[in-house]
């Protein structure tokens, strides 16, 4: 482990901004896809039934 | 059929499928969430600093795996396609058809964290770089073939087009895994290989694998829940979710 304190590890030794930025974009992009998979059966499964 | 007793065709048609694929998300979805959390742990606590890099080398265990997801998934959508287009299989088409936009956003991805890491350790977010621009090439096919899908109105037809949209698009995919031999490239060259020892620590390599595998797993729950999506969208029966009787499925068709 080589982070002092909390605040060391969001800095990221600078590189911050980057680093949490890409995290965060993937993050994202993945429960976006996970969420309109799940709105988009929700859908189809109402259709199916009516 | 088979030496195994098992009849593989059985799940060939939607009607087996959905109900099979059903069972299995949540097992690829628990793996997925696992192997992700492993991951960023021993990517965050225990991998080391980079000497040359700082920390802004942690976006590696996004960005490589994201950048191999875009290349994989775009082979298995055209071989799915090539597959259906040779044995005129509607469920291949459709398996082309649920990986997609997975790969599309894999590979959005690879170029947005790509241009994080870009900046700064290269100081510019893009550069027209073979490596770059063959991955952005790989974009706009995807774009293309769910745009192609989507703008013709008789499915089988909307198949057969985007199926060879993907098939003649896969030449791109040894493009781009080769451009930084084949050119002098900004990008640097492969960290790992099967052939060569990797250019990384240890438990570097080990995160970024573990994010590889946690990425396989989350790509193959996704598109197995939109490929249930897409049959129930595009095989109107009168219920995915309860049994069907042959009576109801005569009248239905």
């Amino acid at each position: 482990m080589q982070w002092g304190s909390v605040a060391e590890f969001f800095a990221m030794g600078g590189y911050g901004l980057y680093v949490w930025t890409s995290f965060g974009a993937t993050a994202l992009c993945m429960g976006g896809e996970v969420l309109a998979v799940w709105r988009r059966s929700a859908a189809a499964e109402r259709r199916d039934e009516s | 059929m088979s030496a195994t007793g098992i009849n593989w065709f059985k799940y060939s048609s939607p009607q087996a499928f959905h109900p099979l694929a059903g069972r299995m998300i949540p097992w690829f979805a628990a793996a997925a969430v696992g192997l992700i959390g492993v991951g960023l742990y021993v990517g965050f606590f225990v991998a080391p600093t980079d000497v040359t890099q700082g920390d802004a080398y942690r976006i590696i265990f996004v960005h490589v795996p994201a950048a191999w997801m875009s290349m994989f998934l775009y082979v298995i959508m055209a071989v799915w396609a090539g597959i259906g287009l040779g044995l005129n299989a509607r469920p291949s088409f459709m398996m082309a058809q649920a990986i997609a936009p997975t790969g599309a956003m894999f590979t959005f991805l690879a170029l947005f964290t790509g241009s994080m890491w870009g900046k700064p350790t290269w100081g510019a977010w893009w550069v027209w770089d073979a490596r770059l621009t063959s991955e952005l090439i790989l974009l706009f096919q995807y774009i293309g073939i769910i745009l192609l899908r989507s703008s013709i109105d008789d499915l089988r037809r909307a198949d057969r087009a985007s199926a060879v949209l993907a098939l003649v698009g896969v030449i791109n995919v040894p493009i781009i895994y080769f451009s930084v031999r084949w050119w002098n490239t900004l990008h640097q060259g492969a960290s790992v290989s099967i052939t060569a020892a990797p250019t990384m620590a240890g438990t570097m390599v080990t995160a970024m694998l573990v994010m590889m595998l946690g990425f396989w797993m989350y790509s193959i729950a996704v598109t197995l829940a939109r490929m249930r999506c897409v049959i129930v969208e595009r095989e109107r029966q009168p219920s995915w979710g309860k049994n069907a009787s042959i009576q109801e499925v005569v009248e239905a068709r």
